[in-house]
């Protein structure tokens, strides 16, 4: 009984609540339960030979904390740095990360018939690390699977062989 | 482990004893290491009663508690060897060597039977009963004493028999007891309250392999008589009741051996209630011993038929083992090394405020903000003292790594046919408990080699006019911030020909005029070994090798010094701790590096002429005569030069793996103690650094991998 109530409860909801952010003109939605916090942009520890969108190392309480901008990954045109900045913490199986971005907008929640599959596009990064396309209103939101593109190979974050 | 101590917590309304199990477990470990301790060090020609009451303490404990929590098999295997022991502080069996041998396999074995039960009662069941039928034999048949083994003579002190003693014995002998039991006939009192005899009572029940017990009547109010079948001695028995009644309320009185003459009529304390209360026991007796007594197995002892009966209740015995040891802990708790650890990560980010702090509080005037600063100074003072005090309790004596080597040592000397002496210097000082725990097995491997291949047989000794005894002394110090372990021997040490004919046959790279100290490295090579008879023991070559590596990761270092024919010292250098070290800040453009200040050798401003490069633009240095490589540290972390002011004009020689490099720096900034933090975390490795530490200022630096550049530099 409690079982069909639940699923008679979820079904059309079915909806996850989404971090929105933008990176120049572009819209992108992460899992917001994958987010710790959000705070400003402070200038991190360089750190040789890293890849150029790996900006170096922060410490956040303690925590030693790689800071990766995405928007040097997703070749932005426009990367600057002012008091707007903003780093997303996240946090992914027991790996704590900060990503820098243009700014965050909203916490949107979507129910998966809002959310198209994404075509097959050529970009920067692996198709598999789009969910799909999310549309509210007239905008459209790329959905990010964060944990399997901060993960990738080509993200440098994780020690091979790991 | 952890595991069995949540189910106990989770378990509802009986009283669950597996909560216990872990500090049982514990408990029974340290005792076990101490009664090895302790017969290791025994002197076989003058045996000290202490040494023997010590023993005899250990067994005692762990066999309470094992009987407590239904660990039949580890009692009855310590219920023997107490026996054992029982006799020999009693001086009524004389100590051989033998007893020694089977006391410490004993040990072991219920170590095995401990671990089993510890790991859930899977594995391989052991077998003790050989081992139980060994120390039967030697606390009987081995004896050479005139009086007959089993019923041992009450101890001298013990009250004269009660003049009721000579109608007593003749109705209740007539059972037949299995052998080495005894009938007793305990009487206590006077008592302020008669529930204590009660308690008494429980103990039997308790306690498997302890005996029977049955009432008989007593005439007097605060008075209780008792019939008791046991193995155990009287002084056993007097050691359990002594939780609940005190030793001169306890009377004892043999049934069956023959009675002791009582010619100290006056000076028995209890005569008054003697005479009264005895006289109804003889009729009573027969009646009640009759239902309980006579026990099947002829063989076993009483204790192997009790044992199977698992005792979940917990009174008597639990005390017996437990509070014993616990008066010996109540200086000490017993924490999780977690809750440790988060205090000094805690402490490690107090330090980090307080430098911040203290930093930004600098430019202040002094004369407007004195209460502040001083403020500011006692927390500084403050913190440095916490942080002192908490690393300390993360330090451990090396005796807990040393305790474990005259024990090895003595199995493997005597598998050899060698004669070793060992000696301990320095067992107090004092090394991180993750180091100690790291650093065991590469000790143990340098002790086993010296033992092996460094002490000659007695025979070889004595022909080369050495005392036949081999020495191997372990020792340790602190010598400034680290702690050096050093394992010598007088043994034959290392050839200089034959390492060099070995290194040539592996292929390796060596000349005859190498130093001697890089010969000797030769041996931690992989696949190194000189030993010509390949033991099971050391000798296959693999081991030196790991031991450098496990030393190595350790931020350690080892060295040899070693003279043919007279032996050889392996010394191993290790920082203190892995979470704190001291470190030199320096300056690279805007950047800050943090070097080990321990593989710091000297710094020095550099003059243009002393730089010279190679072929293709690498630069060496020449450094009194020596020349060595310089590493550019601009270059290296390809550092940004926004300030053109600053270049890099100032040298530091760093070492590593007993190799020398100069790293160029624009400045030094400072030495200071930095918590050591781990990149790989949350990022990955990072070549030529071994991890990162926060400043000051909240910045994070990263800490230089010193043995990574050198190898850089030099391959």
């Amino acid at each position: 009984m409690s079982v069909v109530g639940k699923t008679a409860e979820n079904a059309p909801s079915g909806a996850r609540e989404y971090l929105t952010f933008r990176l120049d003109q572009e819209e992108y939605g992460i899992d917001i339960l994958k987010v710790q916090e959000i705070r400003g942009y402070e200038a991190p520890t360089r750190i040789a030979n890293a890849p150029e969108f790996i900006k170096g190392v922060v410490n956040l309480r303690g925590t030693i904390v790689p800071i990766v901008d995405m928007r040097l990954k997703f070749n932005c045109s426009h990367v600057e740095y002012n008091g707007f900045t903003v780093v997303i913490i996240l946090n992914l199986r027991q790996r704590v990360v900060g990503i820098v971005v243009d700014s965050v907008s909203d916490v949107m929640e979507l129910s998966p018939d809002s959310i198209r599959s994404a075509p097959d596009i050529d970009s920067v990064i692996d198709n598999g690390c789009i969910l799909g396309l999310g549309s509210v209103a007239d905008r459209m939101l790329i959905l990010l699977d964060i944990e399997k593109l901060m993960s990738s190979v080509d993200m440098g974050l994780i020690s091979i062989g790991d | 482990m952890g595991e069995s101590y949540q189910e106990g917590t989770g378990s509802g309304a009986d009283f669950d004893l597996t909560q216990f199990y872990q500090i049982f477990f514990e408990e029974a470990g340290e005792n076990l290491d101490q009664m090895e301790r302790i017969l290791l060090a025994l002197d076989l020609a003058a045996v000290s009663d202490e040494d023997l009451n010590g023993i005899f303490r250990c067994a005692h404990s762990i066999k309470g508690g094992a009987a407590t929590f239904g660990f039949a098999d580890v009692a009855e295997l310590t219920h023997q060897m107490e026996s054992l022991l029982d006799r020999l502080r009693r001086h009524e069996l004389q100590i051989i060597p033998e007893m020694i041998d089977v006391l410490l396999e004993s040990a072991d074995a219920s170590r095995s039977l401990l671990a089993r039960h510890q790991a859930g009662g899977q594995g391989e069941v052991l077998s003790t009963t050989d081992l139980v039928a060994r120390i039967r034999q030697l606390v009987s048949g081995v004896v050479s004493t005139p009086a007959p083994p089993p019923p041992p003579p009450p101890p001298p002190p013990a009250p004269a028999p009660a003049p009721a003693a000579a109608l007593a014995p003749a109705p209740v002998a007539a059972e037949p007891l299995p052998p080495g039991v005894r009938r007793l006939e305990i009487r206590i009192g006077p008592l302020s309250s008669i529930d204590q005899a009660d308690a008494v009572k429980e103990l039997f029940r308790d306690i498997p392999g302890l005996g029977t017990i049955s009432d008989l009547p007593c005439s007097l109010a605060d008075t209780r008589l008792f019939l008791v079948e046991t193995s155990s001695t009287n002084d056993d028995l007097l050691d359990l009741f002594a939780f609940h009644v005190s030793k001169d309320q306890v009377e004892m009185r043999s049934l069956d051996a023959a009675p002791a003459p009582a010619p100290a009529e006056s000076a028995n304390p209890y005569e008054l209630f003697g005479a009264a209360s005895a006289s109804p026991a003889p009729v009573a007796a027969p009646a009640v011993v009759a239902a309980p007594a006579p026990a099947p197995a002829p063989t076993a002892a009483p204790a192997v038929v009790a044992a199977p009966a698992p005792a979940p209740a917990a009174s008597g015995a639990p005390k017996g083992g437990g509070s014993q040891s616990a008066q010996m802990e109540s200086t000490t708790i017993r924490v999780a090394v977690n809750k440790v650890d988060q205090l000094i990560n805690l402490v490690g980010e107090l330090v980090i405020t307080q430098a911040m702090l203290a930093q930004n509080s600098r430019g202040l005037d002094a004369a407007v903000y004195q209460q502040l600063l001083a403020g500011l100074a006692d927390l500084d003072r403050n913190t440095r003292d916490l942080q002192e005090s908490v690393m300390s309790i993360r330090m451990i004596p090396m005796s807990v790594v040393f305790s474990r080597f005259p024990r090895m040592l003595r199995d493997l000397a005597n598998k050899l046919g060698k004669k070793v002496d060992f000696v301990t210097h320095g067992e107090a000082t004092e090394l991180d408990k993750g180091l100690v725990e790291k650093i065991t097995d590469p000790l143990t491997h340098l002790v086993r080699n010296s033992c092996d291949h460094g002490i000659e047989m007695p025979a070889e000794r004595l022909a080369k006019g050495k005392p036949e005894n081999g020495t191997i002394i372990l020792s340790a110090s602190h010598q400034g911030g680290s702690i050096v372990i050093e394992v010598r021997d007088d043994g034959k040490g290392l050839s200089r020909e034959k390492i060099l004919n070995k290194a040539r046959e592996r292929g390796l790279d060596v000349s005859d005029q190498m130093p001697d100290q890089e010969v000797w490295m030769l041996i931690f090579a992989p696949g190194f070994s000189t030993a010509e008879v390949i033991t099971d023991i050391s000798g296959r070559g693999v081991g030196l090798d790991v031991v450098k590596r496990n030393i190595a990761a350790l931020n350690g270092t080892v060295e040899i010094e070693s003279f043919e024919g007279q032996g050889m010292k392996v010394a191993v250098r290790l920082p203190l701790t892995l979470a704190i070290m001291d470190g030199m800040s320096v300056g690279v453009g805007d950047e800050v590096y943090i070097l080990p200040l321990s593989s710091v050798v000297e710094s020095f401003q550099v003059n243009s002429d002393d730089v010279s490069t190679v072929a293709q633009g690498a630069q060496l240095v020449k450094v009194r005569d020596e020349y060595m490589p310089v590493i550019a540290l601009e270059r290296i972390f390809q550092v940004p030069r926004v300030n053109q002011e600053k270049s890099s004009t100032i040298m530091v020689v760093v070492e590593a793996d007993g190799s020398r490099v100069a790293l160029l720096v624009d400045e030094l900034l400072g030495q200071h103690q930095v918590v050591v933090k781990n990149l790989e975390a949350n990022y990955r490795k990072v070549p030529n650094v071994s991890g990162a530490t926060i400043l000051g200022d909240g910045k994070v630096a990263l800490i230089l991998d010193i043995g990574g550049l050198v190898r850089r530099a030099r391959y």
